[in-house]
C-alpha cells in the first residue's frame, strides 16, 4: 500500500481541500435506493427481458462537494447520471434535490430544477447542435428561463461566459464544427454556466479528450467550483482523474454501488476487491515502482445486466469469492465513514 | 553533434519581424450552412441550368398572359390550326386560340400545382413524421398504422372520388395529389427524428429546460433539413407529372382553363393533321420536370455533408 500512497501524492498534489459534509446540513442531492430498469423485450411473445442498469443505489452529495462516480463501461454510471436529471425515469426509489422528490416536480418547480441542475455530456462532438452558432447555443438556456431581458444583454453575457471558460468572445458567431474537442467541451461548460446552476452532473466530460486537454478541463471545472460553489457529480472511468477532482468517491459495479468514501481513503486504502483491482490497473509513471507493484488481473467480463448473477454481483470475477458470496447480496457496511459492500472484509 | 554546431551557427539565422508572424494564418471565413450549400450548388452546371430554365419559365408564365393581346379562352375561328407566325408565335389550336398564351397559362396552373403540393407535403409530412418519431411508443405505432391504411388505397381512387365530390377544379386536384404523397416525407422525417433524439445535443436541450416543441423544431428537424429539402424539391416534378397525367386522361381542371396535360390531350385529336400542336405542351412538361430533377439532385449533392 505504501507505493499506492506515493502514486497518490503525485497525482493529487494540487487537489485535496477536503470539504466534508457538515453533519447538520441538508445535502443538495440525496439518492435513496434508486433503480433504473429498461424493458428490452423483443417481440410480443418472447419472455420479458429487463436490463437492470442501476440497481438499488444510495448516496448523497453535499453543497460545494464533488462526488466522483467510477466504474467500468456498462456499469450503469451514465444511466445513473441521466436518471438524476430525469432523462430516464427512476423505476424505483427516491431522488431528493434540496430535500424534495424530483419526480414530483411540476410547473414552476420543474423549471427551477432545470435551471439549477445541469449536465455536461461525454461527447463534445455530439452535444452541441451543429446548426446553431456558439452564441445561440449559450444564449438558448437564458432565453428559455428568461434570464436577462434583452437580446443584447444575453449576447454580452454569452461573451463573458466564453471568456470564463477560456475562449475568445469573438468566437460567438462561429459554428461548433470550427472548434476542437477541448474547445467544444468548454462551450458545453459555458452553456451550463449560463443558468448559474447549483449542481452539475459531469457525464464523463473528459473521456473523449486527449490527456493534456483533460487536465485543462478538470482544472477549469475546479476553478469554477471554487468561485461559484457549485456541487458536481463527476462520472468517469479514470480513477486517478476522479481522485484529483473529487472529495468523495463512489465505485459502481454492474448497477450497484460497491464502495464509497473520502476520495483519499478510497484511493489509498480501498476495501472492496473490485476497487483494489481498478486501482492496480492505473499505470505508474515510475518504472521502478511499477516493477515492484503487483497487478490484480480480473478474469472474465462484466456479466450481463439482463441476468445479473445472484448474490454479490462481483462474485464471478472476484479473487476472494467464497461460497457465501452466492447466497445473498452484500449490504453496504460502514467502516468509519468508508463504506463497502463485501462479505470478505 | 559538434559538426552540426559548426554548420548551424547563429549568423545564419535572422529574426523575423512582426509583419511576418501572421503570414501562416490560414482560416476560412465562418460560413452558415446554406452559404456553404449554395457555393457547392453553383458548381453543378446541370442544376444551375435547371434553375435558370425554371426561373425563365416562371417569369414567362407570369408575364406572357399579361402582355399578350390574346386571352387564353378567346376564340378566333378565322385562324384555326395556324402554324407559328409573327401574330401567333406558337400557332393556334383547333378553335383558333393562341397556343403560347394557353401554354403559359397552363404553366401557371401546372407550376403552382407542383409547388403548392410540394409545400403542403412538406408541412404535413414534417409535422406528422416529426411528432410520430419524437413522441414514440404507442402514439407512434397508431400514427404509423394510420399511414399504412392511407397508403394501402390506390391514389387514383382518391383523386377520382374527390373530383366527384368537390368538382373539377384546381383545389380538388391538389387535394387528390396531397392525400397520399406526404406519406413518404412523414416516414423519412420520423426515421431521422428517431435517431437524432438520442443524440446528446437533444438531451442537452432537454436538460436546460427546452419545451418539447422547441426541441423538436429547433434541434431535431433543423438537423434533418438536408434530406427534407431534397425530397421536397423532387416532389415538385412528381406533382406536376401527376397533374398532367390526370388532365391528359380527362380528370382535372375544367375547360376552357388548361394545364399542360389538358393541352396535350386536346392536341391529340388533331395529331394526324397538325402534329406540331402536341409538341409544345409535351416539351414544356419534359423540360420543366427535367430541370426540376436536376435541381433536386444538385440540392441533394450540395446538402450532403460528405461533399464538403
Amino acid at each position: 500500500m505504501a507505493d499506492m500512497a506515493e502514486v497518490k501524492r503525485n497525482v493529487s498534489a494540487a487537489g485535496g481541500t477536503n470539504l466534508a459534509v457538515c453533519a447538520g446540513e441538508q445535502p443538495i442531492l440525496k439518492v435513496e435506493h434508486v433503480k433504473t430498469y429498461f424493458d428490452v423485450t423483443k417481440g410480443l411473445f418472447s419472455p420479458k427481458q429487463i436490463v437492470k442498469a442501476v440497481d438499488d443505489v444510495s448516496f448523497s452529495v453535499g453543497r460545494g462537494e464533488t462526488y466522483g462516480l467510477v466504474g467500468e463501461s456498462g456499469c450503469g454510471k451514465s444511466t445513473l447520471g441521466r436518471t438524476l436529471v430525469k432523462i430516464y425515469p427512476a423505476t424505483e426509489g427516491k431522488i431528493m434535490y434540496n430535500g424534495q422528490d424530483i419526480a414530483a416536480f411540476r410547473g414552476a418547480e420543474e423549471k427551477n430544477f432545470r435551471k439549477e441542475v445541469q449536465m455536461i455530456f461525454q461527447d463534445p462532438y455530439a452535444s452541441l447542435n451543429p446548426r446553431m452558432t456558439v452564441g445561440e447555443i449559450i444564449k438558448e438556456p437564458m432565453e428559455i428561463h428568461g434570464i436577462l431581458s434583452s437580446s443584447g444583454e444575453r449576447e454580452e453575457r454569452a461573451a463573458e461566459l466564453l471568456k470564463i471558460v477560456g475562449l475568445k468572445p469573438d468566437h460567438i458567431r462561429r459554428y461548433p464544427h470550427e472548434f476542437s474537442g477541448g474547445q467544444r467541451q468548454r462551450i458545453s461548460i459555458a452553456r451550463t454556466l449560463a443558468l448559474n446552476p447549483r449542481f452539475i452532473i459531469c457525464d464523463e466530460p473528459i473521456s473523449a479528450l486527449d490527456v493534456s486537454i483533460q487536465a485543462q478541463i478538470i482544472n477549469l471545472l475546479k476553478e469554477i467550483q471554487d468561485e461559484m460553489g457549485i456541487s458536481y457529480l463527476f462520472v468517469a472511468h479514470d480513477l486517478s482523474m476522479v481522485n484529483y477532482i473529487s472529495h468523495r468517491i463512489g465505485v459502481m459495479y454492474l448497477g450497484h454501488l460497491v464502495e464509497e468514501g473520502d476520495a483519499d481513503e478510497v484511493y489509498s486504502d480501498p476495501i472492496h476487491p473490485y476497487t483494489k483491482a481498478l486501482l492496480s490497473a492505473i499505470p505508474i509513471p515510475d518504472p521502478d515502482v511499477a516493477k515492484r507493484k503487483s497487478r490484480i488481473k480480473l478474469e472474465g467480463e462484466l456479466p450481463s445486466p439482463i441476468n445479473p448473477p445472484a448474490g454479490c454481483p462481483f462474485r464471478g470475477r472476484c479473487p476472494m469469492a467464497t461460497e457465501d458470496c452466492g447466497r445473498e447480496r452484500p449490504e453496504m457496511k460502514d467502516y468509519n465513514g468508508h463504506k463497502a459492500a463485501c462479505f470478505c472484509v | 553533434m559538434t559538426e552540426t554546431k559548426e554548420i548551424l551557427d547563429d549568423s545564419l539565422f535572422e529574426k523575423l519581424d512582426d509583419s511576418e508572424k501572421n503570414t501562416e494564418f490560414i482560416a476560412m471565413e465562418s460560413k452558415t450552412y446554406f452559404q456553404d450549400a449554395w457555393r457547392c450548388f453553383k458548381k453543378n452546371k446541370l442544376a444551375l441550368g435547371g434553375l435558370v430554365f425554371l426561373t425563365i419559365m416562371i417569369l414567362l408564365a407570369v408575364f406572357v398572359p399579361l402582355v399578350s393581346p390574346y386571352t387564353y379562352d378567346a376564340q378566333d375561328l378565322d385562324v384555326r390550326n395556324a402554324l407559328p407566325s409573327m401574330e401567333h408565335l406558337l400557332g393556334t389550336d383547333k378553335l383558333g386560340r393562341d397556343i403560347l398564351v394557353r401554354l403559359m397559362f397552363g404553366a401557371r396552373i401546372s407550376l403552382s400545382v407542383g409547388f403548392v403540393a410540394a409545400f403542403l407535403n412538406l408541412i404535413i409530412g414534417v409535422v406528422y413524421g416529426g411528432i410520430s418519431g419524437f413522441v414514440g411508443g404507442k402514439a407512434d405505432m397508431v400514427m404509423m398504422r394510420i399511414i399504412d391504411c392511407i397508403y394501402s388505397i390506390p391514389s387514383m381512387l382518391y383523386v377520382i372520388l374527390i373530383m366527384m365530390v368537390f368538382g373539377s377544379n384546381i383545389g380538388s386536384v391538389l387535394l387528390g395529389i396531397c392525400v397520399s404523397s406526404w406519406i413518404g416525407m412523414a416516414r423519412q422525417v420520423r426515421t431521422q427524428v428517431q435517431t437524432l433524439k438520442q443524440q446528446e445535443f437533444a438531451l442537452a436541450a432537454y436538460v436546460i429546460g427546452a419545451s418539447k416543441v422547441r426541441i423538436l423544431f429547433k434541434h431535431l428537424i433543423i438537423n434533418c433539413m438536408g434530406p427534407i429539402i431534397v425530397s421536397t424539391t423532387l416532389m415538385v416534378p412528381e406533382a406536376i407529372f401527376t397533374e398532367s397525367f390526370l388532365a391528359f386522361i380527362g380528370i382535372g381542371i375544367s375547360l376552357p382553363q388548361a394545364s399542360w396535360g389538358t393541352l396535350a390531350s386536346e392536341a391529340r385529336s388533331v395529331i394526324q393533321s397538325y402534329p406540331l400542336q402536341i409538341v409544345w405542351p409535351v416539351l414544356a412538361i419534359c423540360l420543366t420536370v427535367l430541370s426540376l430533377n436536376f435541381i433536386g439532385d444538385g440540392v441533394g449533392e450540395a446538402l450532403d455533408p460528405k461533399n464538403r
